[in-house]
């Protein structure tokens, strides 16, 4: 159904340097447009949003619509200036936030 | 007799297609109309008018399954004081909702760069509009060929 966050960062990376960051959950993202087989709308039910913050500090965010496609992946970047963690976070339509962390070392 | 020739699969085929075809222009996907399209942008821009340049979406020319389609946005920028992205919004006209996703940068982001994978439920024109700190909004578009669309599957 939901929620197996995966996120790909890099182990190391020298002071300064743009790192590029992937994060993909597994999650249905059912749309609210379909309909079953007896005609009934199914119900909207999609990760909304999601963010990355390093050391606790914005680093991007997203709003996500239902035309995201399913198991949402995003791509994005980071400047580097210190060792820390990312933290990530994917917020469902029903209230609940999947959450992940990296750690980098930064030289 | 059982055994089919290629005959009967060939006319089995066509006539499947054809169905197919019906059924698809039975069933049109739902579409946002143009001035929910237009509103959706208005609202991201705060009703500034975008500029060409700066903005380079990049999505495929023709995709056969419009249930993921690979897009990503760049947008040139120093991302720091005074040259800041803040935000780049991607919007479709030929989905039943023209929201598709906001990326918000930092000057942590370093470049304001993000790319995802999207549904379009035909073929249609696609477009990122880039937010900036100072106020200024820039565009880019591109437009998709789609076989199958991607919305009801």
């Amino acid at each position: 159904m939901s929620s197996r966050p995966r996120v790909s960062v890099p182990a190391t990376a020298a002071s300064g340097d743009i790192i590029e960051i992937k994060a993909l959950i597994s999650h249905t993202m059912e749309s609210g447009q379909r309909r079953d087989a007896s005609g009934n709308r199914i119900p909207r039910k999609i990760i909304n949003a999601f963010a990355c913050t390093f050391n606790g500090e914005p680093v991007f965010s997203c709003a996500i619509e239902p035309a995201v496609a399913a198991n949402p992946f995003l791509s994005f970047s980071a400047r580097v200036t210190e060792s820390g963690t990312f933290r990530f976070t994917w917020t469902d339509d029903d209230g609940s936030v999947f959450e992940a962390e990296e750690a980098i070392e930064v030289s | 007799m059982i055994q089919a020739t290629r005959r009967h699969v060939l006319t089995l085929t066509a006539g499947a297609v054809a169905a197919f075809a019906g059924g698809a222009i039975g069933i049109a996907p739902a579409r946002a109309d143009e001035e929910a399209f237009q509103a959706a942008i208005r609202d991201f821009t705060g009703g500034v008018e975008p500029q060409a340049g700066r903005v380079t979406l990049t999505l495929p020319d023709a995709v056969e399954n419009g249930s993921s389609v690979p897009v990503s946005v760049a947008v040139e920028s120093a991302m720091s004081d005074g040259d800041l992205v803040e935000e780049v919004a991607i919007f479709a006209d030929g989905n039943p909702l023209p929201g598709v996703a906001a990326f918000a940068f930092t000057a942590r982001s370093g470049v304001a760069s993000a790319g995802t994978r999207i549904r379009l439920a035909q073929s249609q024109t696609v477009v990122a509009v880039a937010r900036f700190a100072d106020g200024s909004v820039f565009m880019d578009s591109r437009s998709v060929e789609v076989t199958v669309g991607g919305c009801a599957a």
